[in-house]
């Protein structure tokens, strides 16, 4: 275990490193530094800029320096938010886009599955029907679009919700989480409908029903446990798919997490904290798709130690 | 199942004969499906307003009717779906924003196309070394946040629509690859490939003229597939402020506008979604009935 283990982690360096590199060359490659900006500020203060942030540096000591900064958790400071550097800004961020991330993936997880799971065992009846139809709905209508016709209903309309804001009472933190786990809860339900079909019509589910199981125990023991497995597995891609698409609901709901920063600073061409971001997030997914891959490799008996 | 049969269907000189056949069990499974026809009928409807209307309509898309501000949706004003804040025909908008989707799908995917096909082919047919160190890569590549480097990409080069095309072609031709390097490793043992490479056709004939045709259906499928997903990375890039510019628009800078009058003004916001909801939907259908059309293993 602990050697398959430590080499998914070696096979996650070179993947970090290539997010790293290709970051840092891409923001390196971009026409005008910094500082372009600015009035024009007088030579000196323009070589003492420049010699603080290594910019005279020949480029691969840049690298190497930024690299080794970034080791460390260092991202160097904001171009943009004068006082604070990458790091404080992403910690800044991070709890409040963790907290909206895990609890969407949560939600996920269990309305999914059970809506998957009822359709599974109620096949081609109406409740089938509709939880397809809706799933259909839910991975078709992208959150940018969900997330604003969710306000229009429930906010604007009905006057049911809050439409913005963060932190002040729980029932803000309603629309955003919905928002974001929706188009997952329509996957999970998909996937988890469909191998449900398959597990129930496979020789120990027969089995188990012969022997006389009652049929809550035969789901539960056997069914279930069988049915989770492709859903472990999109849970990596799952989490890719909600730090996207935190990107975009912090932003309609005014959520002061990274994804928000994120925004910011690509608009406002934030290059040490757009690249500082992105670093973050590529370690952050792939942290989740070894998590995911090492929980596989528990689950699933199939799956070689070696 | 499926390679056999496009192989007999496609291959050598059977091809005539049975290679119609095929496709045309595929267009008449097709057919039955009613969501992928509606889909096709819709899809088509849209394009065809989306191209022509614009010709005919005599609003043009930026300019602003001072008298019509934020107006609702008025038949007889001419605004079928009224104006946005700024006082311009949504409508035609909307009708751009479908174009300038359409495109960059079209455009992005045909990109992918070729580069996960040639790359894919390669991998498969050469095999081997060659095959593991290309296929590593596709996993090393699979594992990066792309969204996040196509927003990079846009912040350092500026917001430019070709550079959308190329930079969401790039992303999205990792799964293309996948699928032909699957096709080609299982295609490359037959004995059509065998005769063809007895009778000294060059390795890159054989791709060309068997690997990769043989190879088509799945792709087929994958585009359908892909196309909506693209269309969805523009939006979301627009919608972020982060991809096409003023005047010219897309369906993610219209929702994006549209959600933030919707309260004053909710038909700036419902038309363009439901514009891009539409064409998401019908590539989905058509995506789904394709699969099963061309794929007689799941029937």
């Amino acid at each position: 275990m602990l050697s398959f283990i430590l080499k998914r982690l070696a096979g996650a360096i070179p993947t970090l490193l290539i997010i790293v590199t290709l970051a840092f060359f891409l923001i390196r490659s971009a026409p005008g530094g910094p500082f372009d900006k600015e009035r024009t500020v007088p030579p000196e203060v323009a070589a003492n800029l420049n010699a603080v942030y290594h910019l005279d540096d020949p480029l691969w000591e840049q690298y190497l320096y930024y690299l080794g900064g970034a080791i460390q958790g260092d991202f160097g400071p904001s171009f943009q938010y004068r006082d604070f550097s990458v790091t404080e800004l992403i910690a800044a961020g991070f709890p409040v886009s963790l907290t909206l991330g895990l609890t969407a993936i949560f939600l996920a997880i269990t309305i999914g599955v059970s809506l998957g799971a009822i359709a599974a065992l109620k096949q081609n009846s109406l409740i089938d029907y509709a939880v397809m139809a809706t799933a259909m709905t839910g991975i078709t209508i992208p959150n940018f679009v969900m997330a604003p016709l969710l306000t229009l209903v429930f906010g604007v309309y009905l006057h049911m919700l809050p439409v913005g804001g963060w932190g002040e009472s729980i029932s803000q933190a309603f629309l955003p989480i919905v928002a974001l786990a929706l188009p997952q809860i329509a996957y999970i339900a998909r996937l988890t409908r469909g191998s449900m079909i398959e597990v129930l019509r496979s020789n120990f589910v027969r089995t188990a029903r012969a022997k006389g199981l009652p049929e809550r125990l035969m789901l539960s023991r056997h069914a279930l446990k069988a049915a989770m497995l492709p859903v472990v597995s999109y849970l990596g891609p799952a989490s890719a798919a909600v730090i996207t698409g935190s990107v975009v609901i912090e932003q309609i709901f005014g959520i002061p997490g990274i994804g928000r920063y994120f925004v910011q600073g690509a608009l406002n061409r934030d290059y040490t904290l757009v690249m500082g971001v992105v670093i973050f997030y590529g370690s952050l997914i792939i942290s989740f798709n070894l998590i995911v891959d090492i929980i596989y490799g528990f689950l699933d008996p199939k799956v070689r130690m070696g | 199942m499926a390679v056999d049969m496009e192989m007999k269907s496609t291959g050598s000189a059977e091809k005539e004969i049975q290679g119609r056949s095929l496709w045309q069990d595929a267009f008449r499974r097709l057919l039955t499906n009613k969501a992928s026809v509606v889909s096709c009928v819709v899809l088509l409807s849209i394009v065809l307003i989306a191209v022509i209307g614009p010709w005919i309509h005599p609003n043009p898309f930026d300019e602003v009717y001072w008298d019509y501000i934020q107006a609702a949706p008025d038949i007889e004003a001419g605004f079928y779906f009224g104006t946005d804040t700024n006082g311009r025909d949504l409508f035609v908008r909307t009708l751009f924003g479908i174009r300038v989707s359409l495109l960059v799908g079209l455009v992005a995917t045909g990109v992918s196309l070729v580069i996960g096909v040639t790359y894919g082919a390669i991998s498969g047919y050469v095999g081997g070394r060659t095959d593991h160190i290309m296929m590593r890569f596709v996993d090393i590549m699979y594992s990066m946040p792309f969204m996040f480097f196509v927003i990079l990409l846009m912040v350092i080069f500026g917001r430019n629509i070709f550079l959308i095309f190329a930079a969401l072609g790039a992303v999205e031709w990792l799964t293309m690859a996948r699928i032909v390097r699957g096709q080609a490793l299982s295609i490359k043992n037959r004995e059509f490939v065998e005769a063809a490479r007895a009778s000294g056709v060059s390795n890159f004939n054989i791709i060309r003229r068997h690997i990769i045709p043989n190879a088509l259906g799945p792709v087929i499928v994958y585009v359908t597939l892909t196309i909506p997903q693209v269309i969805l990375i523009e939006s979301f890039l627009s919608f972020l402020g982060l991809g096409v510019q003023e005047p010219m628009t897309s369906l993610g800078v219209l929702i994006s506008e549209g959600a933030q009058q919707m309260e004053s003004a909710p038909w700036t916001l419902l038309f363009p979604a439901s514009a891009l909801a539409i064409i998401l939907f019908c590539f989905n259908f058509i995506g789904d009935g394709l699969r099963d059309a061309l794929d007689p293993r799941d029937r």
